[in-house]
């Protein structure tokens, strides 16, 4: 009611203003409003004629207060000429232009007009308002099963500030049905829309209060807040992420919900509910993910062609009236679609609102989040909107990543234009990243390397460390002694490999001389074997497993003494020329006892392996 | 003739030096090698160090990348219960800092009494994904909480399968400590505690506890200082984790009894035990939960003695060495004649002070272990866990599979030579055997000693097979060579022949007949004892049957993979808040829990109140963020008693207790529409137990029919008209048409048109596996009078004797 009463100041204010600007006439006013949705939008178009003398460069445009604190977008385009002769339209820019004895209650707005109206000259304006929050849910709380009514408010006649020769006022509702509306004097309702006027010549601020009662069933989801972060990648995305709160701003739900009522009939018993939304991505968005604060939301679809991507989700529940949820969206974008170069700068290129339909947000936060090193940052937007810059931190991120933030408070989706940002940036300092990783692990090898070959020992001279030196040495010598061995064990086989050539060919001769280079060969390696065995006698943490290697040895050189007996057997008896039978019953004990022996002493070096 | 020889020698030259297998290189041609083999040798050892650091790796990735399975089939996200709390608690951690983490009181939670959370909680989980959240961050890489306490579990069991190869290598050489982690990767008992998601205590205690005791060996092998504080640092970390700490402080002593008792006490024993008891107590005292228990209670009790026991042992074995052997029996005899009469006192006072503390000094889980029947008779509580009951047969087979059967011969192994540390693996295993069988929960406890236990089995009959297999190679090239050697022809024995010569020679070398069967050989494994200076050979088994061995081995490792893979992928990867069930038209998501959580977070007031049973009390406090009555936590039974009484009373007792209780919201979980089995129905008895437990007018018989619980026609007026079953069947009927079919417990329900009076139903997920109801406020006053004399006269008549049925009056 106060608001009823107010109006009424409104328009006795208005009448004592009346005489004050009136250079110019409207000559004809057309309004439509059109309430489909939670978001009302108005356009208006006027034709506007100076009747005075003066040249007039602007047109005021005057909203109540009430209105105007819900003015989302106030936009205004001129025509010049008129019917066919149309020329092109040009967007008027806007501003606030109170004057100093306007009552507080009236807020006046100054459309620039291209070049001044001078005197008989008209023009036609288009004004496009778009206003929030300004349908009023009647009743405020319903139950599951009741309809969501709104109660719209507006003035019959548009309070300019201008004589109006001839105006009229459309205003079209979401379905057919209608609960009330104020009738004047020629009022129409017909096929979901109501007509006021033709109201001809009104003085300037003229006043008549109309009220519309409604059902809508529209989707009356407002996102509280949305926070929105691009963040670019030159290695080719452009990753998007928007968090959402979302409550249903129509009328409050009160009472049971059930959800037997809710599956059973859908469209009666939640009709007020929305259930899912619908997103437009850009083409090619892909990595798409839905989810909240506890994790993935399954209810969600994509179709996708070439022009755009669209992303159906439903929220975790039915959104009743005055139920609210939270929910993250993300997506990776291409990034030659939305970054270009030009003249050493970059800019990105990307829409400022949210992809949802007719979604209201209350309040948007745009982060955009450039490559750690951009330089030059500047960002032009085309609307009014806060600004500020601080830095993210993210991967191997030394000095950060400036962050450009940008709000705006009620953004409707006609805010859903491209607006760039502009910066310098380096292609080397992309490599820096990977270096970076590089020179790590780098550094981590040499370390590991360093490590492994340094000695960390505190006390050179305690016992402990001796002694690990000492068993250290034994060990090397251990080593050494058992490559000799292995090398005499090589040399037998060599040696019994000559003796099978022997029995195919008969050619005594490579056979001793095998044997002549195989005895200088042991005698050498017997000869480096000695210092070594002396060393591991001497050295007292060689002591218990000196027996061990010194048996090997001499079994070793027992072996050796064996294999050699047996070549020098079969070879006489080959010289001889005697049986192979013969050699064989010779050789047959020898040989017994050579593989006793090569059991037992690859047994001891199996042990000293072990060692 | 002489073309067979030759075909003969031929046959030797190709593979000449196949017994070389021993020595590096041998493939070289002989004058190659003399200059190569010093460096390739040593070459060898590296690699061999290298190769079993990237088996490790490898086996890290295997025991990370196994678990994976549910953030890939599902996502990555929390599971179950428990894990909530966890998180919860991490999330609080990590936003506060660590000193209002020891102060947290928190009062969403057992309302209106609250829980001090700092002191009531083994932080070891929490501190450790909290500091591992800490240090990403400070390195700039932005995982949230939630990621890394997904990981933490999949990163805590690669480390536990290193420390199984470590603590194996202590027991039984580098081969066994190989197989023992691939095993403990993929074993599924411990899968089934440590998917992705599942953020639990037993994912990081796990590894704390094979870590311990690899530390505990490691010491008892060494005798090091160094590493017995380490010990007690582990410890420390374990006491931390889990409450299963106790089984540590109980196992080591056991073993240091075991080893005084098998007289094989040593300086290194001492070492190894005494820093444990008084550093580990001391830092076990200083984790808030334990506190003085760590000194005050039974479970510790063991340690304190042994403690006592080993002193003594070691001033025995210090005065012996000083003492002839006659002047030390004299001394033994007087020492203990008098030690007797002083231990019995200290026994004696031991007792009384046990006894005066109510549950004679042991908590009800620790009593329910020792005495399996315990809880089930005393505190239905416990019982009502479904982790809590004894395992059945085929629980085993599902946790452990083949290793129950490798299980037997790693002991045998074991025994072979028995070692300080074999004996502890041995103990450890039998303990956990036991424990196993008594809750199923502690299978947890018994896999890695079965893993242990079946990594040294497997390796030695790999150990044993393949060395028969390279020793008949080296002896087939050998007698290939002597044959070739022959100058007479004619000597050709086949090689089947020579195999045979060989096995016999074998087999009265080492007088053993040959064996039968492949559990035999591994049974009758000898350890090459390298230190037992006998000239014994190894065992070598016939090749043919140790062909066969490692072809059945192999087969069944792999089918012990292939039964864990599946565990892991299909068995263990439900993170149970989500549900999903194949259809002929493709997988179908049931959602509902988080979307109740996600409806009550929205759209009630912070400060509102939600009843629920205790099961869903840390998920609603950590995804709806509200206040709950009960939790996981089950530290009240009076007060779960009174939400268990509250659901099982009619609608108006209910509503006066949960009035009384501040509860604005009553939730109950419902599996009849989509047959989900465990739903509120099916826990109802567990709450009519506990309820009647501490409220007697509760009796369990009111709601069963001949013993039977049933929810149709045949059931009881007093299970009818109980508020679980009318908030779980409220409208219900109407979903089908008049019938109400309980897909679930697959009958009718008994009461189909009811009205609810004192309730409201305020939301009811999509598939109604959850339903919120909301307490419906007073009525007015003067209205209420009325009603309420008249309801007195009619009420009074049915029951006489309970008047007050709700317990806050």
């Amino acid at each position: 009611m106060g608001r009823f009463r107010f109006d009424l100041l409104l328009l006795l204010l208005a009448v004592h203003w009346g005489p004050a600007l009136s250079d110019l006439v409207i000559s004809k006013l057309d309004r439509r409003i059109d309430l489909t949705s939670q978001i009302v939008r108005m356009t208006i178009s006027l034709k506007v004629e100076n009747k005075g003398p003066d040249p007039v460069s602007k047109v005021s445009l005057t909203f109540p207060e009430h209105q105007a604190n819900n003015l989302a977008l106030l936009v205004a385009v001129s025509t010049e000429g008129k019917g066919k002769t149309r020329g092109p339209t040009t967007n008027l820019p806007i501003k606030i232009n109170q004057p100093d004895d306007s009552p507080p209650s009236l807020i006046w707005y100054a459309a620039i007009l291209p070049k001044e109206l001078v005197k008989g000259e008209s023009l036609t304006i288009d004004v496009l308002a778009v206003f929030t929050h300004t349908l009023r849910a009647f009743p405020e709380k319903i139950t599951q099963s009741e309809p969501q009514l709104f109660l719209f408010q507006e003035s019959a006649h548009f309070p300019s500030p201008y004589k109006v020769k001839s105006q009229s006022m459309t205003v079209k509702i979401p379905s057919e049905n209608i609960e009330s509306y104020t009738k004047l004097e020629n009022t129409k309702f017909s096929n979901s829309e109501i007509k006021y006027g033709p109201y001809e010549n009104l003085p300037p601020f003229s006043y008549s209060p109309v009220i519309i009662h409604f059902p809508s069933n529209k989707p009356f989801a407002v996102a509280q807040e949305l926070i929105r972060e691009i963040e670019i990648s030159h290695w080719g995305n452009v990753q998007v992420t928007e968090h959402y709160t979302v409550i249903h701003g129509g009328a409050k739900s009160t009472g049971e919900f059930s959800r037997l009522d809710f599956q059973t009939r859908p469209h009666v018993r939640g009709a007020s509910a929305f259930r899912n939304l619908l997103a437009m991505l850009p083409p090619r968005a892909h990595s798409i993910y839905y989810r909240d604060a506890i994790g993935n939301i399954s209810t969600s679809n994509i179709y996708g062609d070439s022009s755009k991507t669209l992303l159906e989700i439903e929220p975790r529940y039915p959104m009743f009236g005055g139920w609210k949820t939270s929910f993250t969206i993300g997506y990776g974008l291409p990034l030659q679609d939305f970054l270009f170069q030009s003249e050493g700068t970059r800019f990105l290129n990307i829409t400022f609102g949210s992809p949802m339909n007719d979604i209201l947000v209350e309040n948007l936060t745009v982060k955009v989040v450039l490559p750690e090193g951009s330089k030059d940052i500047s960002v032009s937007v085309p609307f009014p909107v806060k600004q500020s810059q601080e830095t993210k931190f993210s991967h191997l991120d030394i000095a950060g990543r400036p962050t450009i933030v940008v709000e705006k408070i009620n953004v409707v989706p006609e805010h859903n234009q491209y607006f760039q940002v502009h910066y310098k940036f380096s292609n080397i300092s992309l490599l820096t990243e990977p270096l970076m990783l590089i020179f790590g692990f780098f550094s981590l090898f040499v370390a590991c390397i360093i490590y492994m070959h340094a000695d960390f020992t505190i006390s050179k001279s305690s016992a402990s460390y001796l002694a690990k030196l000492q068993w250290d040495e034994v060990l090397g010598t251990i080593q050494l002694l058992q490559d000799i061995i292995n090398r005499c064990l090589l040399v037998h086989d060599k040696l019994e490999a000559s003796l099978r050539d022997l029995s195919r060919t008969g050619d005594v001769q490579a056979c001793k001389a095998v044997r002549k280079a195989a005895d200088n060969l042991l005698k050498d390696l017997s000869k480096e074997s000695k210092p070594l065995l002396s060393l591991l006698q001497s050295s007292p943490q060689a002591a218990h497993i000196f027996p061990k290697v010194e048996e090997l040895v001499v079994k070793e050189r027992d072996l050796q003494e064996k294999i050699m007996l047996k070549h020098t057997m079969v070879v006489d008896s080959y010289e001889k020329k005697s049986g192979g039978r013969d050699i064989e019953n010779r050789v047959a004990s020898i040989q017994q006892k050579i593989t006793v022996l090569k059991q037992e002493v690859d047994d001891l070096v199996e042990f000293v392996e072990d060692i | 003739m002489k073309a067979l020889i030759d075909s003969e020698i031929s046959r030797a030259h190709t593979k000449p030096h196949i017994r070389g297998f021993r020595r590096p290189l041998m493939a070289v041609p002989v004058d190659g090698i003399i200059k190569q083999s010093t460096p390739s040798s040593s070459l060898r050892f590296a690699f061999g160090n290298v190769l079993a650091f990237f088996i490790l790796l490898l086996i890290g990735v295997l025991a990370f990348s196994i678990r994976l399975f549910s953030v890939i089939k599902y996502e990555s996200v929390i599971h179950e219960f428990d894990p909530y709390f966890n998180y919860r608690v991490t999330q609080f951690l990590t936003k506060n800092g660590i000193y209002d983490f020891w102060n947290w009181f928190d009062d969403r939670t057992w309302y209106p009494l609250g829980r001090v959370i700092g002191g009531t909680v083994y932080p070891g989980l929490t501190l450790t994904a909290g500091t591992i959240w800490k240090v990403l961050h400070s390195l700039n890489i932005p995982l949230s909480v939630e990621t890394v306490c997904v990981f933490t579990a999949p990163v805590f069991s690669a480390f536990a399968a290193w420390a199984a190869y470590l603590l194996t290598k202590e027991v039984k050489g580098t081969g066994a400590g190989l197989t023992a982690a691939v095993l403990l990767a993929m074993v599924p008992s411990y899968i089934s505690r440590s998917v992705a998601g599942s953020y639990d205590n037993e994912a990081v205690a796990i590894f704390a506890l094979i870590f311990t005791f690899y530390l505990y060996i490691k010491t008892l092998n060494t005798g090091s200082l160094f590493y017995a504080t380490l010990n007690s640092i582990s410890y420390f970390y374990m006491v931390c984790s889990w409450g299963g700490y106790t089984f540590i402080i109980n196992l080591i002593p056991m073993h240091v009894l075991l080893c005084i008792v098998t007289g094989r006490y040593s300086s290194r024993l001492y070492i190894a035990y005494a820093p444990l008891v008084v550093l580990g107590t001391l830092l076990a005292a200083l984790v808030p939960v334990v506190g003085f228990n760590a000194v005050m209670t039974s479970e510790h009790f063991a340690s304190f003695l042994v403690f006592i026991v080993i002193h003594v042992v070691a001033l025995a074995y210090y005065i012996k060495g000083m003492l002839s052997p006659k002047m030390f029996k004299v001394a033994a005899t007087l020492v203990i004649s008098v030690g007797l009469v002083v231990c019995i006192g200290v026994v004696a006072v031991l007792v009384a002070v046990v006894a005066s503390s109510p549950t004679k000094g042991w908590s009800g889980r620790s009593l329910s272990l020792l005495d399996p029947t315990y809880a089930s008779k005393y505190i239905p509580i416990i019982a009502s866990v479904s982790e809590h009951q004894p395992p059945t047969w085929p629980s085993y087979f599902m946790d452990i599979n083949v290793l129950a059967f490798l299980v037997p011969a790693g002991i045998i192994a074991c025994f072979s030579p028995l070692s300080d540390a074999s004996s502890f693996v041995i103990l450890y295993l039998v303990m956990s055997v036991y424990f196993s069988g008594v809750m199923v929960r502690l299978m947890l406890v018994f896999a890695p000693a079965a893993c242990i236990m079946s990594g040294i089995a497997l390796s030695e009959a790999f150990d044993v097979c393949t060395r028969s297999i390279k020793y008949y190679i080296s002896k087939l090239s050998e007698s290939l060579q002597t044959d070739a050697g022959d100058i007479v022809p004619g000597n050709n024995t086949s090689p089947q022949s020579d195999v045979i010569k060989t096995d016999k020679k074998d087999d009265l070398l080492k007088e053993r007949p040959s064996r039968k069967n492949k559990k035999k050989e591994k049974e009758n494994i000898e350890k090459p004892s390298v230190k037992s200076k006998t000239e014994k050979r190894p065992l070598v088994l016939p090749v043919e049957a140790s062909i066969f061995a490692l072809f059945l081995i192999i087969l069944l490792a792999a089918f012990y993979v292939i039964h864990s893979v599946w565990a892991a992928a299909e068995a263990y990867s439900a993170p149970s808040i989500v549900l999903t069930s194949h259809s002929h038209d493709g997988l179908h998501v049931f959602d509902d829990f988080r979307e109740a959580y996600a409806w009550l977070s929205h759209n009630t007031e912070v400060d509102d109140k939600v009843a629920s049973w205790w099961d869903y009390g840390y998920q609603t406090t950590a995804m709806a963020n509200r206040t709950v009555i009960v939790d996981n936590n089950t530290w009240n039974n009076t007060h779960i008693a009174t939400v268990g009484t509250a659901m099982s009373s009619p609608e108006k007792d209910a509503w006066q207790i949960f009035n009384s209780l501040d509860v604005k919201y009553v939730l109950v979980v419902f599996g009849g529409l989509v047959g989900y089995p465990s739903d509120d129905i099916n826990k109802f008895l567990w709450m009519v137990r506990i309820g009647g437990g501490v409220f007697p007018h509760i009796k369990e018989p009111d709601y069963l029919r001949d013993g039977q619980y049933r929810i149709d026609s045949q059931a009881t007026p007093t299970m009818l008209n109980s508020l679980m079953y009318k908030l779980s069947y409220f409208r219900f009927v109407e979903t089908d048409g008049g019938k109400g079919y309980d897909r679930v417990r697959r009958t009718e329900i008994g009461k189909k048109y009811f009205k609810l009076t004192h309730f409201e139903e305020v939301f009811t997920t999509h598939h109604w596996m959850v339903r919120i109801y909301k307490l419906k406020p007073q009525r007015n006053r003067i209205r209420g009078k009325t009603k309420k004399s008249k309801s007195k006269t009619t009420s009074a008549t049915p029951r006489s004797g309970t008047t007050k049925r709700n317990p806050w009056h």
